[in-house]
C-alpha cells in the first residue's frame, strides 16, 4: 500500500499543471480577492442628479458629503448610467424629491441612506442620539479572514475529488485496474492508497494557503494548529472518499468530469466559500448545512476565526466523517474494477 | 465461446492461436480468473478460482501480462517494478527482473519514453517479478518489430528453462511453432484443433505446400481434377490468388506439375514451395488465410 501511495504521489508531482491547480490557483485566488476586498474604509459613491430646477444646488449639497460624488445629468444619460451601474442612485429634484435606484444593489441602498441623510440634515434635521463609528479592521473580522478558511475547504474538496477521480478513471481506461486485479493486491489497499497519498498533499496545501494568508494579510489561526490539522485531515479523507465514489463507475474521463462538476458546483455556491450561506432562504439552510463542504467550512472558520476547540464542533465534524465513511464504503461496494 | 476443453501440463509452453476475434483473450482471461465464465470449470495449478484469500494465494503463484494494459507514463521503469513487486510475498528484486528482460539501462527512464518493444518487455517483467510458476502472456509480440519479437522469445525460453509453465496467445503461427510444445487452434470461439505443432502439420498428410498462379488468370475445372489425381498430391485448393497443392513427395509432384502445365501450354506467373506450417493447417481447417481475417 505504501508503494501504491508512493506511485500516486510521483504521478502527481510529475504533472506540473496539476500541481499548479491544486497549490497555486487557490493562492492566486486568495491574493486577488484579498486585494479587491481590502478594508480601506467605505469608498465614495457615485450619484446622479437629473437636470431640473435647483439641480446644481442639490448636487453641491450632496457633494459636500465626504462619501458622495454627485454629477448633474440629463434624464436619458442618468437612466443609462443607473442601468449600467456607473451611478448608484439618481436623484430627481422637485417636491417630493425622488430617489431612483435598484433596491437589490447593496451600494444603491447605501447611497439611498447617505443621500437622504445629507438632504435632511441640510434642511435642518438634528441627530437625537449621540453615536460614534468603530470600524472593524482588526484581523479576524475582515473579508479575507472569512475567505481563507473557505478557500481552504474548497481546495480540499477540489483536490480530493479531482486528484482521486481522474487517476482512478485513467487507470480504468488504461486497463491498469484490471492488471492490478491480476495480482494478489487487496482491493481495499488500492482505495486506501488514495486516501494515504492525500494525507501528504494535505500538509502541503494547508501550509501553503494558511502560510500565505498569514504572511500577506495577517490572517491568524486563533485556535490550535492541532485542531486545524485534525479537521483538515478529516475533511480531506471525506473528500477523497467522495472522489472514489464519483469515480467508482465512470469509464471515461469525460464522464467523470461531468459527475465531478455535478458534485462540486453546488457546494462551491451553497457552502459559504465566498459568502455566508445565511443569505439563502431559511428553508434551504438545513440542506446546505448537511453538505460536507459547509460543515468543513464552518468548522475551519470556528477554529481559525473564533479559536474554537475541536470538542465544541461535534456536529460539523460528525457530518464530515459520515460523508467520508459512507462514500468510501459505497465506493468499495460498487467499484468497477475492469 | 463454447465447448472449450483444455489441459495444460506443468513445464510446457501451450499456445492458443487463432485470428483476431477468435476468443483467445476471453479464454485466457477466464483462465486468469479475471472473467467469470457463464458455465464450466477452471482449475489453475490444481485449484479452482475463489474470491478472497484463496484467490489471492493462487495469484501469488501466477504471472500475468494483459494485452491492453498501459502502465503509468510518468513513472520510471524501476518504480513500476517496485510497485508490482510490493503486491507479492515472494518476488525478484527490481535489479534481478530488469536483468531477466534486459532493461537494466532503462531503470531510471520514464515509461512514456520507452519503445513499443521495451514497453512490452516491461509488461512481461511485471508478470515475471513474482517468480511465477505459471506465466500467462496475451499476444506478447503483436505489433512488435522482428528484433523485439526475438528478444521476447528469448525471455520466454529462459523462463521455461528454469522450469516455468507458459500459456500464451498469438496470431502468429510461426511464433507458436517456434515456442510452443502444444497448441490449440481457435476460430469463432471454438477450438478446432489441438496437438503438438508437428502433429497438426502431419495431419495435413503432407510436408510441403506448392503455391502457383497462371498468367492467363482462371484455372479450368478439369485441370483441378487432373491435379487431384496426380501422384504425391494430397489436397488441392483454389483461391483468388492461385492454386495451393499439399504435397507428400515434392521431388515427384513438382516435375509432374511442370510437365502438365507445359503440355497444356499455360505459363506460370508464380511458383513457390515451402514446408507445411501451422498457417497451412489453419487454411486447411477453415478455408481462410489467417492474415485475411
Amino acid at each position: 500500500m505504501y508503494q501504491l501511495a508512493l506511485s500516486r504521489m510521483r504521478e502527481f508531482y510529475r504533472e506540473p499543471e496539476a500541481v499548479f491547480w491544486v497549490f497555486g490557483f487557490p493562492i492566486v485566488l486568495a491574493f486577488a480577492l484579498g486585494l479587491a476586498f481590502r478594508n480601506t474604509g467605505p469608498g465614495k459613491l457615485q450619484v446622479g442628479v437629473v437636470a431640473g430646477i435647483g439641480d446644481t444646488a442639490l448636487a453641491a449639497t450632496l457633494d459636500s458629503s465626504p462619501r458622495l460624488i454627485a454629477t448633474v445629468l440629463d434624464t436619458a444619460t442618468a437612466r443609462q448610467r443607473l442601468k449600467t451601474g456607473r451611478v448608484a442612485l439618481v436623484v430627481v429634484p422637485g417636491d417630493p424629491v425622488v430617489y431612483r435606484y435598484d433596491s437589490t444593489r447593496t451600494e444603491s441602498g447605501l447611497a439611498r441612506l447617505e443621500v437622504d441623510e445629507v438632504l435632511q440634515r441640510a434642511r435642518g434635521r438634528k441627530d437625537l442620539v449621540a453615536v460614534r463609528d468603530d470600524r472593524a479592521v482588526a484581523p479576524g473580522s475582515r473579508y479575507i479572514d472569512f475567505l481563507i478558511p473557505g478557500l481552504l475547504g474548497m481546495n480540499l474538496l477540489g483536490s480530493g475529488i479531482w486528484g482521486v477521480g481522474f487517476s482512478v478513471v485513467q487507470a480504468r481506461q488504461r486497463k491498469l485496474l484490471k492488471r492490478y486485479m491480476a495480482t494478489p493486491m487487496r482491493r481495499s489497499h488500492y482505495l486506501l492508497s488514495f486516501i494515504l497519498s492525500r494525507l501528504v498533499f494535505l500538509i502541503v496545501e494547508v501550509v501553503a494557503l494558511v502560510g500565505f494568508g498569514w504572511l500577506l494579510f495577517g490572517v491568524a489561526v486563533r485556535g490550535s494548529f492541532a485542531s486545524l490539522g485534525g479537521i483538515t485531515l478529516l475533511g480531506s479523507f471525506a473528500f477523497a472518499g467522495l472522489g472514489l465514489l464519483v469515480a467508482s463507475r465512470a469509464r471515461t474521463i469525460e464522464g467523470v468530469s461531468g459527475l465531478m462538476n455535478l458534485v462540486m458546483l453546488p457546494m462551491w455556491i451553497l457552502s459559504g466559500t465566498f459568502f455566508s450561506y445565511s443569505r439563502f432562504p431559511n428553508a434551504m439552510i438545513p440542506f446546505v448545512k448537511a453538505l460536507p463542504l459547509t460543515a468543513l467550512n464552518d468548522a475551519l472558520r470556528a477554529v481559525m476565526i473564533d479559536g474554537a476547540g475541536v470538542t465544541t464542533l461535534g456536529t460539523p465534524i460528525a457530518i464530515v466523517v459520515a460523508w467520508g465513511a459512507v462514500s468510501f464504503v459505497v465506493a468499495l461496494k460498487i467499484f468497477r474494477w475492469r | 465461446m463454447a465447448g472449450l476443453d483444455l489441459v495444460v501440463q506443468g513445464g510446457e509452453c501451450f499456445g492458443l492461436l487463432g485470428p483476431n476475434g477468435a476468443g483467445k483473450t476471453t479464454t485466457i482471461e477466464i483462465l486468469e480468473g479475471l472473467t467469470v465464465p457463464d458455465s464450466g470449470e477452471v482449475e489453475i495449478l490444481g485449484t479452482p478460482w475463489r474470491e478472497g484469500a484463496a484467490g489471492r494465494a493462487l495469484r501469488e503463484r501466477l504471472g500475468i501480462q494483459l494485452q491492453e494494459t498501459q502502465l503509468a507514463d510518468k513513472l520510471q521503469v524501476g518504480e513500476v517494478l517496485a510497485l508490482f513487486r510490493s503486491f507479492y510475498r515472494q518476488s525478484h528484486t527490481v535489479d534481478e527482473v530488469l536483468a531477466l528482460v534486459g532493461l537494466e539501462e532503462k531503470r531510471k527512464a520514464r515509461v512514456v519514453t520507452l519503445s513499443g518493444g521495451q514497453k512490452q518487455r516491461l509488461a512481461v517483467a511485471c508478470a515475471l517479478v513474482s517468480k511465477p510458476e505459471l506465466l500467462f502472456l496475451d499476444e506478447p509480440t503483436t505489433g512488435l518489430d522482428p528484433q523485439s519479437r526475438r528478444q521476447l522469445w528469448e525471455i520466454i525460453r529462459r523462463f521455461r528453462a528454469d522450469g516455468g509453465t507458459v500459456l500464451l496467445t498469438t496470431h502468429y503461427m510461426e511464433e507458436a511453432e517456434r515456442l510452443c510444445d502444444r497448441v490449440a487452434i481457435m476460430d469463432h470461439g471454438k477450438i478446432i484443433a489441438q496437438g503438438t505443432p508437428k502433429e497438426l502439420i502431419a495431419s495435413l498428410g503432407a510436408d510441403h505446400v506448392v503455391d502457383f498462379a497462371l498468367t492467363e488468370g482462371g484455372i479450368a475445372n478439369d485441370l483441378v481434377e487432373v491435379l487431384r489425381q496426380m501422384g504425391g498430391v494430397s489436397a488441392v485448393r483454389t483461391g483468388p490468388d492461385g492454386v495451393s497443392l499439399t504435397v507428400v513427395e515434392l521431388h515427384r509432384a513438382l516435375p509432374a506439375l511442370l510437365a502438365l502445365l507445359q503440355e497444356r501450354g499455360v505459363e506460370l506467373s508464380l511458383l513457390t514451395t515451402h514446408h507445411a506450417s501451422l498457417d497451412d493447417v489453419f487454411v486447411a481447417l477453415t478455408g481462410r488465410q489467417l492474415r485475411d481475417t
